[in-house]
């Protein structure tokens, strides 16, 4: 019987071609913005993880105050000393560098060039947690980080946007009117998945930092690398217990300081993303259901249209079920057709969209085969009340009617 | 013999109150197989909704229907539905043939509705179609059919599930003379082969065709010939 009303279903839209492509459409662009919005969401977590994971998941931070459970809402709290990182890197096995960080946005000059960027106070250890490879110069010396000489190494961007191609080893520029030496330029990482620009930044020692651009002693934060091979939850335990004791913290108080684990920041910007996903997901949705809207619409058109086939039907002896199931498979055809052009023009558009954005294309069947599914639904639901309609007529008015 | 539609006193009232429009009033009649029964009178007597009664589209508001040894009056819409699809063939006045859809088609359909694999459809409709003198029309739609050939097609659809008895309804309401002694030829020789046939007409000339003439007026019988 689901055949016969399949054929006869099929029948039905050839004989309507361009109608029932029309009305097609509609389930057509809903079926093919969910797939690509959340293929490109999906592509986009996955790039976020992938570079994520390239800083190494063994890297921690730890920063002062308590852990942030809202969006912009910062505590005040003590920042770190030179002193506490120094201490992590003699106390607590398992640890490959400690990299204590200040940083401040300044104007730096060069010649009749400025360019305001990001000018952070650190240590050699900085270049190995963050895996920067220097392009020209060197490193700093141990004397300069521990005076803290006014040198400084320059990210890529500032390099560019400054010397212009000239070669900059041994050149000075100034910062807040202070004139440091340049001795290396790092090489180029480009944008990360945020868009931010991660070659723009100058690092300067520490101690340079404190002195002659702060004036103060704060660490912001400190950079931990942990060892191969040693555990991440035992090192972040160990520096917990040392941070306590140095920051005296009764053991009646909570910590003012708090320690993020890659793992963590993967979680919580996955998670970011995953949301990102199904916003834009239920934002295609909606125009899926107007797809329906749209089905039922000429569903309700064509049953009022073909009222005398169906008194036909009724009178050859076709049985109210009979016409239920005709309409009812054929607004089914018709989404799930729309479904499958659509699916298959979202694997095109989602393949180009990632190129273009140069996101991961993550192809997930799931989306697919839940998106198809979800097109036979909608033609189910807004098929039911034309095919309801049709099914309920009168067989001898249906046939008188004109 | 049993008779294969038996009216008993059969009323019909349409509407209610002030608007109540008595359409049959009281009608007993027998039809036996292998009749050629032909209904005439004025329009407004009654003798469609007869028709729609016989052929399970309506049902009478009282009296008895017995059709084919069977008891009506109980009937569920669907049960009627499916004596229409297995029993009865229906010819309209207006062909009602399906649009931009080929004769095979149209012919197949109340097959379809049976559940008759494909193979052996098509072959009872071609099989109709040849009967109806159509042969080599199977691909045309009834816009590339005259209206002659749109009325074969019609009988060939009525007649392709072998039905038990055939109801037209002016079959020849649209068309010109000569094709409407064509259209009643092909009905009696459908007769002569044990055809059971019962037609609603207003013309005298078509009427004669048949082996017994019912007249209707206002919703009675008044004369058989």
């Amino acid at each position: 019987m689901i055949w016969n009303a399949f054929i006869i279903a099929i029948r039905e839209i050839r004989r309507n071609l361009l109608r029932s492509i029309l009305t097609s459409l509609g389930i057509v662009i809903g079926v093919s913005s969910v797939i690509t919005m959340v293929n490109l969401g999906n592509g986009a977590t996955k790039k976020v993880k992938e570079e994520i994971k390239s800083l190494g998941s063994n890297l921690i931070q730890i920063r002062p105050g308590k852990r942030p459970r809202h969006f912009g809402i910062r505590e005040q709290a003590r920042p770190f000393k030179i002193k506490d990182a120094e201490m992590i890197k003699r106390q607590i096995c398992g640890i490959e560098a400690v990299a204590p960080v200040a940083g401040k946005q300044i104007q730096a000059i060069y010649g009749n060039r400025n360019w305001e960027t990001l000018v952070i106070g650190s240590t050699n250890d900085y270049i190995d947690v963050s895996d920067w490879k220097i392009r020209f110069g060197r490193r700093f010396f141990e004397g300069e980080i521990r005076s803290g000489q006014a040198v400084c190494i320059l990210g890529n961007t500032v390099y560019e946007k400054l010397f212009c191609g000239e070669y900059p080893v041994g050149k000075r520029i100034r910062l807040k009117k202070i004139s440091f030496k340049v001795i290396g330029v790092f090489e180029k990482k480009g944008q990360s998945s945020f868009g931010a620009d991660r070659d723009d930044f100058i690092l300067i020692p520490i101690r340079a930092f404190h002195r002659r651009i702060a004036g103060n002693n704060y660490v912001t934060s400190i950079y931990v690398s942990i060892r191969d091979g040693y555990s991440i939850d035992r090192v972040i335990e160990d520096i917990k217990l040392l941070m306590r004791e140095r920051r005296h913290i009764s053991p009646y108080e909570e910590d003012d300081f708090f320690i993020l684990d890659m793992r963590e920041i993967v979680k919580i910007l996955s998670r970011t993303t995953r949301v990102l996903t199904s916003f834009l997901g239920a934002i295609a949705a909606v125009s899926l259901i107007v797809g329906g809207i749209g089905i039922m619409n000429i569903m309700l058109v064509s049953v009022t249209e073909r009222t005398k086939e169906i008194g036909i039907r009724m009178a050859i002896g076709a049985l109210q079920r009979d016409i239920l199931l005709q309409f009812l498979v054929e607004a089914m055809v018709l989404s799930s057709f729309g479904g499958i052009i659509g699916i298959l023009l979202s694997i095109i558009a989602s393949y180009w969209l990632c190129k273009i954005l140069l996101v991961p294309f993550v192809f997930d069947i799931k989306i697919i085969i839940l998106s198809f599914c979800f097109s036979l639904l909608i033609g189910i639901i807004f098929g039911f009340l034309p095919a309801k309609r049709a099914a309920d007529m009168n067989p001898i008015d249906a046939l008188r009617y004109e | 013999m049993k008779p294969i539609v038996e009216l008993i006193s059969v009323r019909k009232v349409y509407g209610s109150g002030k608007a109540k429009v008595e359409a049959l009033r009281g009608i007993n009649l027998r039809v036996y197989p292998g009749e050629f029964v032909a209904i005439m009178g004025p329009s407004g007597s009654g003798k469609s909704t007869c028709l729609n009664i016989i052929g399970f589209l309506d049902k009478p508001t009282s009296g008895f229907y017995v059709f084919n040894g069977i008891r009506t009056e109980r009937l569920t819409k669907n049960q009627m539905a499916l004596i229409r699809r297995y029993y009865l063939g229906f010819v309209f006045q207006g062909y009602n043939l399906l649009e931009r859809t080929s004769a095979l088609e149209n012919v197949e359909l109340p097959l379809i509705y049976q559940g008759v694999p494909e193979a052996e459809r098509r072959k009872k409709a071609l099989f109709a179609l040849e009967k109806v003198g159509l042969k080599g029309f199977e691909d045309h739609t009834p816009a590339e059919l005259s209206g002659g050939q749109q009325q074969r097609v019609a009988i060939a659809r009525a007649i392709v599930t072998d039905p038990i008895l055939l109801l037209a309804d002016e079959p020849t309401g649209n068309l010109d003379t000569k094709r409407s002694h064509e259209i009643m030829k092909l009905l009696s020789e459908l007769n002569r082969d044990g055809m059971t046939i019962i037609m609603v007409t207003h013309e005298r000339s078509m009427a004669e065709y048949a082996k017994r003439i019912i007249i209707f007026q206002d919703g009675v019988i008044v004369r058989e010939e």
